[in-house]
């Protein structure tokens, strides 16, 4: 349990998606406008990174890694099939994305009108395939431990696209410098707000 | 290959369809396209230059088969077909890279495979290769994913040159002798965040040169 509760923490504040590697950037720029549209992109993808991530660990172990076919036979258990993990993780998530919004369509209308266009554009989010990937370089345990990773990395994008939502909201009211309007200055302040997350670095979990 | 003899391969249409991405409609800076794989490979140059490339040719590559499909594909499954070709060309260049550049390939990582969600190469098959012929959409690619290029290998150039002082390797600022003057790198350069201020400020630049890019308020 420490254990879940530290790669959760680790994925939320030091390796956050967003700050530290980059990812989700075109969509984290393109739905910062408001807070309210954010905050919605933001739960979704915390539900498409929470399924999909568990679900290429399986994939990965018991099908593409070197070995991972052996449970089909001995004849099997030399088989490296990791060349092909791209395309399968990028049709789990595009199929996953679809699963979801059906489910979010059918049991909770609500959240699926405030999605709304959201929901399909997240199968194209580098956030969501880097998770699958990273998850895959860092070799996790178990699937509870790739779960809680994979919920960790959607929080950590939640809270960067709610928290540059509402500086963007903030900073209309400013002057900035003509050049700088817009995407310059959104740039700026999400650079500096990687530097704030910075100084969770040090902290040993 | 008879259309395309009443055009001239490189008429001033074409040519205006590989060079405005490089400046007017950079992908990266205008568009606001691919931003994602763009700042995580940049503290050094080398990676930058590689991924560079690695987008100019799965981008073209990956316009020609759209375009060339283009009639055949059914509009509600494009999508899925896009990332296919995308996927599959993306595993090509792995591959290569694993065999003949290693150590590069490991410095990617991940990057190498976000290539398949590279929001540039998915926008420019909806907008351009769907609709239009294997030539024009071949200069397209190439035009966007050029424009993506420069931008990463002018923040690769900056941050490792006031980073690490080297400039692919080569330590420029130590022959230099810049040392002896009480110089110091600046290791920040190095670290995520300044990519992007970095790009920040290329932005600034290029809209103060560039003035009908500033946005509205």
């Amino acid at each position: 349990m420490e254990e879940l509760t530290s790669i959760f923490v680790r994925s939320v504040f030091i390796d956050n998606m967003v700050f530290a590697y980059f990812l989700g950037m075109c969509s984290y720029l393109a739905v910062s406008r408001t807070v309210s549209t954010a905050n919605g992109l933001g739960i979704a993808v915390v539900f498409v990174l929470g399924f999909t991530v568990p679900v290429n660990y399986l994939i990965e172990n018991y099908f593409l890694s070197e070995g991972a076919l052996a449970w089909l036979g001995p004849g099997f258990a030399n088989i490296d099939l990791s060349f092909l993990s791209f395309i399968l993780f990028i049709a789990v998530i595009a199929s996953m994305v679809q699963l979801v919004e059906m489910i979010v369509e059918k049991f909770a209308p609500a959240l699926y009108s405030s999605l709304g266009i959201f929901l399909p554009l997240i199968a194209v989010n580098c956030a969501i395939l880097g998770g699958s990937l990273f998850m895959q370089e860092r070799e996790y345990a178990n699937i509870a431990q790739a779960s809680a990773f994979g919920l960790g990395s959607g929080a950590g994008f939640y809270l960067a696209i709610v928290g540059i939502a509402a500086i963007r909201e903030k900073i209309k009211y400013s002057n900035v410098p003509g050049p700088l309007r817009g995407l310059g200055i959104t740039f700026i302040v999400t650079g500096l707000m990687g530097i704030a997350f910075m100084s969770f670095m040090g902290i040993a979990l | 290959m008879s259309k395309t003899d009443k055009e001239p391969l490189f008429s001033g249409k074409n040519i205006k369809l590989l060079s405005t991405p490089l400046n007017d409609e950079n992908p990266i800076t205008v568009q606001v396209l691919g931003i994602c794989s763009a700042l995580a490979v940049t503290a050094m140059l080398e990676p930058a230059v590689v991924l560079a490339v690695a987008v100019i040719v799965v981008m073209g590559a990956a316009n020609v088969i759209i375009s060339l499909l283009r009639n055949t594909i059914p509009s509600r499954i494009r999508i899925i077909v896009q990332l296919v070709v995308i996927a599959s060309l993306v595993i090509l260049v792995d591959q290569v890279l694993k065999a003949f550049f290693y150590d590069v390939s490991r410095q990617l990582s991940v990057f190498v495979g976000l290539i398949i969600t590279n929001c540039i190469i998915m926008g420019r098959l909806e907008a351009f290769a769907l609709g239009n012929k294997p030539w024009p959409s071949f200069l397209d690619g190439v035009g966007n994913a050029a424009g993506y290029g420069w931008i990463l290998i002018v923040v690769g150039f900056f941050r490792e040159l006031l980073g690490s002082g080297n400039l692919w390797g080569y330590p420029v600022m130590e022959t230099l002798g810049v040392y002896n003057f009480g110089y110091e790198d600046n290791g920040f350069m190095i670290l995520p965040p300044m990519a992007l201020i970095t790009v920040g400020v290329i932005i600034w630049v290029q809209r103060s040169r560039n003035r009908k890019l500033i946005e509205s308020q």
